[in-house]
């Protein structure tokens, strides 16, 4: 990177009368961020991808394409879909909610509404699961129901919501904030009911943020590891996610095995990544225009 | 005149509910259970599982991961985002992504880079080994992947609020003889001091509570290479329900004062920024920016 021969110290706001450098510290504070980014983040990734390539193509595609890594694809893709679709409802009514009525405790729910950014992931895991058992709280009602939640996929859907939330409420609320209340009165107006008026005015306003949120709560699910696996039960093929197949595989001292499977799993977050600048990206310029 | 744009009164009460008791589900009753486990066999045996000394060397080991990680990325942030948001240079917005990109790596693939750098078959392996010098598997390792979980949480915090406030003030303070450390020290802290405390706080929040990264990396030698999270885990695992609710119900605390402060901080916020918006807009903006807290822990 060389930065030395880019202009610096210009005003982004007053382009018209650049000046050159007059803040100190580009250099400084620039090159100890690529520094830092680089010894913790860059080299220890870029050892993932050199110990990929020690692999032959049919080892890689054995390890990453297995019966019991397929499976757990499928169920970590497939929880993590579910959970963050239950995630837009749930978080689409939960931001409304706070930001269209008011009610007593208001402050106290908003502030909640983090809880799963700030709860450590194993505590989620267990405390969920004390619920879920057959002898927990929600567990033994339904035990007689025969429906079994902990130990089963289901319960990876669980947690997944759990850990998901935050993410659609906190991208859809500040949206629904400064939407304008103007153009829900012109819609009343010209005799529009409360639901056309919510899904034909204030809908496509929300939609970016609902899908940003949706795509974070993905993400995010994807890659979870500390509150699923306590209730997962991790049973091979049927409830083991792929980031306890890595585990597995690091425990038989399978390094390589584990490093294909690993790349696959960065692979898919960076697409994830690049999907959710997008997407903020197109939620911007959205919020440009009405602007 | 005023057109009614809300939903009639049962329609209203009818979604506060759902909302609220999907809330109270999801989230009240799991860290409501956190408490009632550990208090299931009373005040004694909860004390008893805390006074253990292998509960407090996790707790020490905790309390040191963080006490050295945040600092770390205190540091790191405050300096990408003075580089980020004060300048303008090629390539800044992939930089931002990088700066992003621990969020999106699974917790358990952050831990395994760093067995693959510095474990027995890892790229300093053979090094390290000569050396006898222990990283993976060992107190060091713990560290280093908690300082990458935790990587982007202040630069995320600090870049877009740097951003919104520009540099006239900076500036003006150049103008006026100040120097580098004087600008930042009297000029841009100021002005950024709520932003710092809401990522330190989230930073240190995800530091103490980390799991999967650490999981990887530790070892799991009780007494030695355990911290608070681990240490749940063996409890759980062991069937000592009590035990490991109670130091779990530690954590539990921790992300409640963590909120707290959190929402304090964005009142707090808040009110400066109404206060600013009553202010003449001729009168010397001392006031802070107007870009609101948002919390960004974007995977």
């Amino acid at each position: 990177m060389t930065s030395a021969t880019l202009p610096v110290g210009t005003v982004p706001s007053a382009g018209a009368r650049p000046r050159r450098r007059v803040l100190p510290g580009f250099h400084l504070t620039l090159g100890y961020t690529l520094f830092y980014l680089g010894l913790i983040v860059l080299i220890p990734l870029s050892a993932l991808l050199f110990k990929t390539f020690t692999l032959t193509w049919p080892q890689f595609w054995e390890a990453v394409t297995g019966p019991r890594v397929m499976a757990s694809y499928r169920l970590t893709f497939g929880a993590s879909l579910i959970a963050a679709l239950v995630n837009v409802v749930a978080g689409l009514l939960v931001a409304w909610v706070l930001v269209r009525y008011s009610f007593p405790g208001k402050k106290i729910v908003d502030a909640l509404v983090d809880l799963p950014f700030a709860l450590p992931t194993a505590v989620a895991g267990i405390s969920l699961t004390a619920l879920l058992a057959g002898n927990g709280w929600i567990g033994q009602y339904l035990e007689p129901l025969g429906i079994q939640l902990a130990f089963q996929p289901a319960g990876v859907v669980i947690a997944l919501i759990f850990i998901g939330l935050p993410f659609v409420v906190r991208t859809v609320q500040p949206v629904l904030e400064d939407a304008e209340k103007e153009l829900e009165e012109a819609a009343m107006c010209l005799g529009a009911t409360r639901w056309q008026t919510f899904s034909k005015v204030i809908f496509p306003t929300i939609a970016p943020a609902l899908l940003t949120g949706f795509a974070m709560a993905f993400a995010r699910a994807v890659g979870e590891y500390g509150s699923v696996i306590f209730i997962a039960g991790n049973v091979p093929m049927v409830s083991e996610i792929t980031p306890l197949i890595i585990i597995g595989k690091l425990e038989q001292y399978d390094y390589a095995g584990a490093t294909a499977v690993a790349t696959v799993m960065l692979g898919i977050s960076f697409i994830l990544l690049l999907v959710i600048n997008a997407l903020q990206g197109w939620q911007r310029r959205r919020s440009g225009d009405l602007a | 005149m005023s057109i009614r744009t809300t939903e009639s009164r049962p329609v209203r009460v009818l979604l506060i509910a759902l909302a609220l008791g999907f809330m109270a589900l999801f989230l009240v009753l799991p860290l409501a259970a956190v408490f009632t486990e550990a208090l299931r066999k009373g005040w004694d045996a909860y004390w008893e599982a805390l006074k253990e000394p292998d509960a407090w060397s996790a707790i020490r080991l905790t309390l040191l991961t963080a006490a050295v990680a945040v600092p770390l990325n205190l540091v790191f942030g405050v300096a990408a985002a003075w580089a980020v948001a004060k300048f303008d240079f090629k390539g800044k917005s992939f930089l931002i992504t990088l700066i992003d990109l621990p969020f999106s790596v699974s917790p358990v693939v952050a831990g395994l880079i760093y067995v693959l750098v510095f474990g027995a078959q890892g790229w300093l392996g053979p090094w390290l080994a000569e050396h006898d010098i222990k990283i993976v598997f060992a107190v060091p390792g713990i560290i280093l992947a908690t300082i990458f979980v935790t990587f982007p949480f202040i630069a995320r915090e600090l870049i877009p609020l740097m951003q919104a406030q520009g540099n006239d003030e900076e500036q003006a303070a150049q103008v006026l003889g100040a120097s580098g450390w004087q600008t930042f020290w009297y000029v841009t802290l100021p002005n950024i001091k709520w932003g710092l405390i809401y990522g330190v706080i989230l930073c240190n929040a995800r530091a103490m509570g980390e799991f999967g990264a650490v999981s990887v990396v530790s070892g799991h030698i009780r007494g030695q290479t355990n911290t608070m999270p681990l240490h749940v885990e063996i409890l759980y695992n062991e069937y000592q329900s009590v035990a490991a609710f109670a130091v779990a119900s530690l954590l539990a605390l921790l992300a409640l004062v963590t909120l707290a402060i959190k929402s304090v901080v964005e009142w707090r916020h808040e009110r400066e920024l109404k206060a600013a918006a009553e202010l003449p807009p001729e009168a010397p903006s001392h006031a802070p920016t107007h870009a609101p807290l948002v919390l960004k822990e974007a995977p």
